[in-house]
């Protein structure tokens, strides 16, 4: 593979993160050390397969709720919000 | 109304390649629709190196006069003919002009929608940074740091190997390669590999590049440990226990084919996998499969199939047939593959009472143990209710209790409401590619 010459600059939590171009969102989030999304009881997960069926690497992206960022790829100024507490009940 | 297409593959892995450049190549007009941002399915994902038989089927789709429709998820088939796939970057693209979804007529279909991962639960499976093993190759592909991590690679298959291949030439330190079978279950298919120069090149390869992992047979992950995220594995073989530190753990147990969509369109399934005649035509007139659908058999076998089902829908019987008995040829390679790679039973007892089986609805194996059957632990427990659709833990549930999916309703995929609603979505040439 050639050697990345430019990056995608975007935020995941409002904490900036570089990607090379064809990173996933899903990439990115775990690049920035955080999980995807919690779990109904409480607990946190992260990308499980990869290939979009799981579900478990849904965040928000743009303010847009519930996106398999493991399907999509990395724009600049791209704003990620991955969820960060138990939902309310 | 969209313009018809003569020939519509759901997939765009080996087998939807083959088969749609088959197609355009026999003077057909044909499309194809993948969920993917790239196309090349799962086993040929851009972001690494590919072999040179995968460049030139890549090259070939490239040139050849295919409609594209990358990065749509099916959703529906609203009425006989028609297709109907949601963008999945609608909500979010920049352009919020371009239409969400879109129906595509056509005449014949090609169903390549390949295969997914199967996962066993066991104590900790949910915990961030336990994936599949595609599922972590998946991850790397797109763009996650993987180089001095140290990762176990579990479950069972041939994938293991090749994802601890890719893994350790990326600079992972691959800490394990636990394989459930034993060697006695995969003697018949190292006899197949054996008569398949290229298969025992690839095999020995990958070991040749893994050889300073150790490489256990009869050994599976009995638990993952962490707090917020994975700490380490304790890993079981015969009666002995160990526990190794490790950043990753990549486990898949084989595959399990997709077979969603042709059930939705009422395709004849046999024993989980949709029914074929020789040419890869399915009991519904007009709908052929091809690829994992059909039977797990790998690359080459898919590439073949996709060939079978385009020359056949273009009736070019005979060039269709040439290429059967090539297939046929392979057939004993594929059922030495579905007994290698057969579970211990050892396996239904990994799960304890409150591992979660169900990740989307957090469903605990002891609300599971009194159910009779799939759709009573759907109405009762919420299992399989989730947006993945039990996807993941169908195939567990399958495993574990013999239970098998029932009936498929769209949507497919949770889509949004307006794709339900509204004109029919034109094409637009501008966001479609297509070659001259």
């Amino acid at each position: 593979m050639a050697e990345p010459t430019s990056s995608v600059a975007l935020t995941v939590d409002g904490k900036p993160v570089q990607v090379v171009p064809g990173t996933t969102v899903a990439a990115a989030a775990l690049i920035a050390g955080t999980q995807t999304r919690v779990s109904v009881s409480g607990e946190p997960r992260a990308p499980l397969c990869g290939m979009g069926i799981c579900f478990e690497c849904r965040v928000t992206i743009d303010g847009v709720p519930h996106q398999r960022s493991c399907q999509i790829l990395c724009a600049p100024g791209m704003q990620v919000a991955t969820a960060r507490e138990l939902p309310a009940p | 109304m969209n313009p018809i297409l003569d020939i519509l593959v759901t997939g765009a892995g080996p087998a939807g390649i083959a088969a749609a450049v088959t197609a355009a190549e026999c003077g057909l007009r044909a499309g194809v629709v993948d969920d993917n941002p790239a196309s090349g399915g799962q086993i040929w994902r851009s972001g690494a190196h590919l072999p040179a038989g995968a460049r030139r089927w890549k090259a070939r789709f490239d040139a050849a006069a295919v409609v594209r429709f990358q990065g749509w998820r099916v959703i529906d088939c609203p009425e006989p003919g028609v297709v109907r796939a949601q963008r999945n970057d609608a909500e979010v693209a920049s352009d919020p002009a371009a239409e969400d979804r879109i129906d595509l007529h056509y005449r014949q279909l090609i169903l390549a929608t390949g295969a997914r991962e199967r996962f066993l639960p066991f104590p900790g499976w949910t915990l961030p940074n336990v994936m599949g093993a595609g599922g972590l190759d998946a991850m790397v592909r797109g763009g996650l740091p993987i180089a001095g991590k140290r990762v176990v690679v579990a479950g069972t298959g041939p994938l293991l190997l090749a994802v601890a291949t890719h893994l350790a030439a990326r600079g992972a330190e691959i800490v394990a390669i636990c394989e459930q079978a034993s060697l006695a279950q995969m003697a018949p298919l190292m006899f197949q590999v054996l008569r398949r120069p290229g298969k025992l090149w690839q095999g020995a390869s990958f070991r040749w590049i893994t050889r300073k992992s150790r490489c256990l047979t009869r050994c599976w992950p009995v638990a993952a440990q962490g707090d917020q995220r994975l700490r380490s594995v304790t890993l079981q073989r015969d009666r002995k226990q160990w526990t190794v530190d490790c950043d990753y753990l990549a486990c898949g147990f084989h595959l399990v084919p997709s077979t969603e969509l042709a059930a939705l369109l009422g395709c004849r399934l046999e024993n989980g996998f949709v029914a074929t005649d020789e040419l890869m035509q399915t009991s519904a007139p007009g709908i052929w499969c091809a690829g994992e659908p059909s039977g797990i058999g790998g690359v080459e076998l898919s590439l073949l199939e996709g060939q079978i089902a385009a020359l056949a829908a273009a009736g070019k019987t005979g060039a269709a047939r040439r290429l059967a008995a090539q297939r046929r040829g392979a057939l004993p390679f594929v059922r030495a593959l579905e007994s290698a790679c057969r579970l211990n039973p050892q396996l239904r007892d990994l799960a304890r009472d409150e591992t979660i089986v169900c990740r989307c609805e957090d469903v605990p194996l002891k609300a599971l143990r009194d159910r009779t059957g799939w759709r009573d632990a759907r109405l009762h427990t919420r299992c399989g209710m989730g947006p993945c659709q039990g996807r993941i833990c169908g195939g567990a549930a399958e495993f574990l209790f013999g239970w098998h999916a029932g009936s498929i309703r769209p949507p497919l995929f949770p889509a949004l409401v307006s794709c339900f609603s509204g004109p029919d979505a034109a094409l637009d040439p501008a966001t479609h590619r297509e070659a001259p």
